[in-house]
């Protein structure tokens, strides 16, 4: 079942006294299943915000359509589905951590008591228990953030919006953000959320759809997308001299008394391992190098562009 | 629904109430209704009235003051620091956003007003004046004034930055207490397109002065009770008004 399913979205931004106009998404086309995560990857001003902001109805498509669980992304009742944790959250700074959340659970008319339980709950999930009365305007980066990640949790939304959650987050945050939303997707969650951060990308998503000048230029399955494409083959050798290799002709880097050659091309791979053999040298692995997602990304860009 | 409405309204008051400046205001206007007295020492004449006279005018200017600084910034604040984001992004409507705005305004409004007549009816008391009803009439009458510019600045706020919002605001309040100066103008205009004209812009503007009883309570002068049952009509349908168009436009504002 599709969780989230947008086509062809389109949006201008109009400037210059409403002459000039810039269109932003130029026809995206963009599915999510259910209890997937689906990585929204593309370089600044590709379009991923835009597109976020139109399926929260922050702003009105030109053309479209957007269902979230089969109703209409306008509708209060797919807003009720919907936990969104904006870019650099920005919340009232004269609030504490609980007042916030109170608040935000009054939005979606959850009952106070229900309210409590549920917060107190999130407030230590997202790992910001004792600090709960602290006004908001005294939190560190990382910690606005967890917060803006429990008010998406409030109602225990079917599926998170997440615009780039990763940024401006340290290492370890990093780490303990993508622990708190591999969680979500163990409990069932569709996630969707956008980043150019690729490390954080590609040890979560399931899919990944690449977004260029405001279009989907690939999309799919992330094993999928990465298992189909070899970029070049390592072959790792040893008791064989530099002088040795250099004759063979190949490219290679030297580590721990052991070399390692790239080739670009399967079909050299018999022909060196034979070279190197005949010079009495060991053949310890031959492996396949995969195309990671910055090589999939990096390669998208570059056809585009 | 009505719980959402209900959130944002007391969320709207505790900005408004967390606000330094509401507090600067509040303080001023009670400092200047409590030193009215000393006004009434230094001029002739019947005190108690002196001190009614001043004690109002301070209560109303500062009141005014914090109707249209709280109204011009509230919608303005939350679209310029991004709060509004998580607001909209929930399951509340943009009607719902600015009606809860409104209400916590007047929730406000009311507070302050409240603390500043309730000093002000101590002073009377102390002094040796009595309870004054028509006192009591006259802060109502003022509250419904205050929604009124509330609703106004609420307007402007959806859709101009703070200085403009001030600049419309100010005028128009200026303007709804000097419209007794239309119907001089509209005796000049017997027939034609200027009569239509003036009249439509007449109607339009907000009668601010209508709200006024000062001189009806400071001076005793009879106040007939349909007078004060057409203003209260007046202001309803005026804010209703004024509150649809603001939501019109927001129905319309995009959030980049």
């Amino acid at each position: 079942m599709k969780t989230l399913e947008i086509t062809n979205l389109k949006k201008t931004f109009r400037s210059n006294f409403l002459i000039k106009k810039y269109p932003v998404l130029k026809g995206i086309d963009l599915s999510v299943e259910q209890g997937e995560i689906y990585g929204f990857l593309g370089p600044n001003g590709a379009g991923k915000t835009t597109t976020i902001k139109c399926i929260l109805g922050l702003l009105f498509p030109d053309a479209g359509e957007i269902l979230i669980n089969s109703l209409p992304g306008n509708s209060i009742a797919a807003r009720s589905q919907i936990g969104f944790l904006p870019e650099n959250p920005y919340f009232y700074d004269y609030l504490n951590a609980n007042e916030l959340l109170y608040f935000t659970a009054s939005l979606f008319g959850i009952p106070k008591a229900v309210a409590k339980e549920r917060i107190s709950m999130l407030i230590q999930q997202v790992g910001l228990a004792g600090r709960e009365g602290l006004k908001l305007r005294k939190y560190s980066k990382g910690m606005l953030q967890r917060l803006g990640l429990a008010q998406a949790l409030i109602q225990d939304p079917v599926c998170l919006i997440l615009d780039e959650p990763f940024s401006g987050l340290d290492p370890i945050g990093r780490k303990e953000f993508r622990d708190l939303i591999l969680g979500f997707k163990a409990q069932g969650k569709t996630i969707f959320f956008s980043s150019h951060i690729l490390q954080d990308m590609e040890m979560m998503v399931d899919k990944v759809g690449i977004i260029i000048n405001g279009r989907i230029s690939r999309q799919g399955l992330l094993s999928e997308m990465v298992s189909s494409s070899t970029r070049c083959h390592e072959i790792i050798c040893a008791r064989i001299s530099e002088k040795q290799l250099a004759q063979i002709p190949v490219h290679f880097v030297s580590r721990d008394n052991q070399f390692i050659i790239t080739l670009d091309n399967e079909a050299d791979i018999n022909q060196v391992v034979e070279s190197i053999i005949h010079n009495n040298g060991q053949v310890i692995a031959v492996n396949p190098v995969k195309k990671t997602l910055e090589d999939i990304f990096l390669n998208e860009l570059r056809e585009v562009q | 629904m009505k719980m959402n409405i209900k959130g944002l309204v007391f969320n709207t008051f505790k900005e408004s109430a967390r606000n330094k400046m509401f507090y600067l205001l509040v303080f001023f206007g009670i400092a200047f209704a409590l030193s009215s007295k000393l006004i009434s020492f230094l001029t002739l004449g019947d005190a108690m009235k002196v001190l009614k006279d001043t004690g109002l005018a301070a209560i109303n200017f500062f009141c005014v003051l914090i109707a249209i600084f709280t109204g011009i910034n509230l919608v303005y604040k939350e679209i310029e620091k991004k709060t509004i984001f998580n607001i909209l992004s929930k399951p509340v409507t943009r009607d719902q956003f600015i009606i809860g705005k409104f209400l916590g305004l007047a929730l406000t409004m009311l507070a302050a007003l409240l603390a500043m007549s309730v000093i002000f009816f101590l002073l009377i008391l102390l002094l040796g004046g009595g309870f004054d009803f028509k006192i009591l009439l006259y802060f109502f009458m003022l509250y419904l004034e205050l929604l009124v510019i509330v609703a106004i600045s609420l307007l402007f706020s959806s859709f101009s930055t703070p200085i403009l919002s001030f600049i419309f605001t100010v005028s128009l309040y200026l303007i709804g207490h000097v419209m007794w100066t239309f119907n001089e103008f509209k005796s000049l205009l017997h027939s034609g397109l200027w009569l239509k004209f003036t009249q439509a812009i007449y109607y339009i503007l907000p009668n601010l002065d209508k709200f006024n009883i000062k001189n009806e309570v400071v001076l005793n002068l009879p106040l007939h009770p349909w007078t004060i049952i057409f203003t209260i009509l007046y202001a309803l349908v005026y804010i209703l008004a004024v509150l649809a168009l603001t939501i019109l436009i927001f129905r319309k504002r995009e959030f980049q």
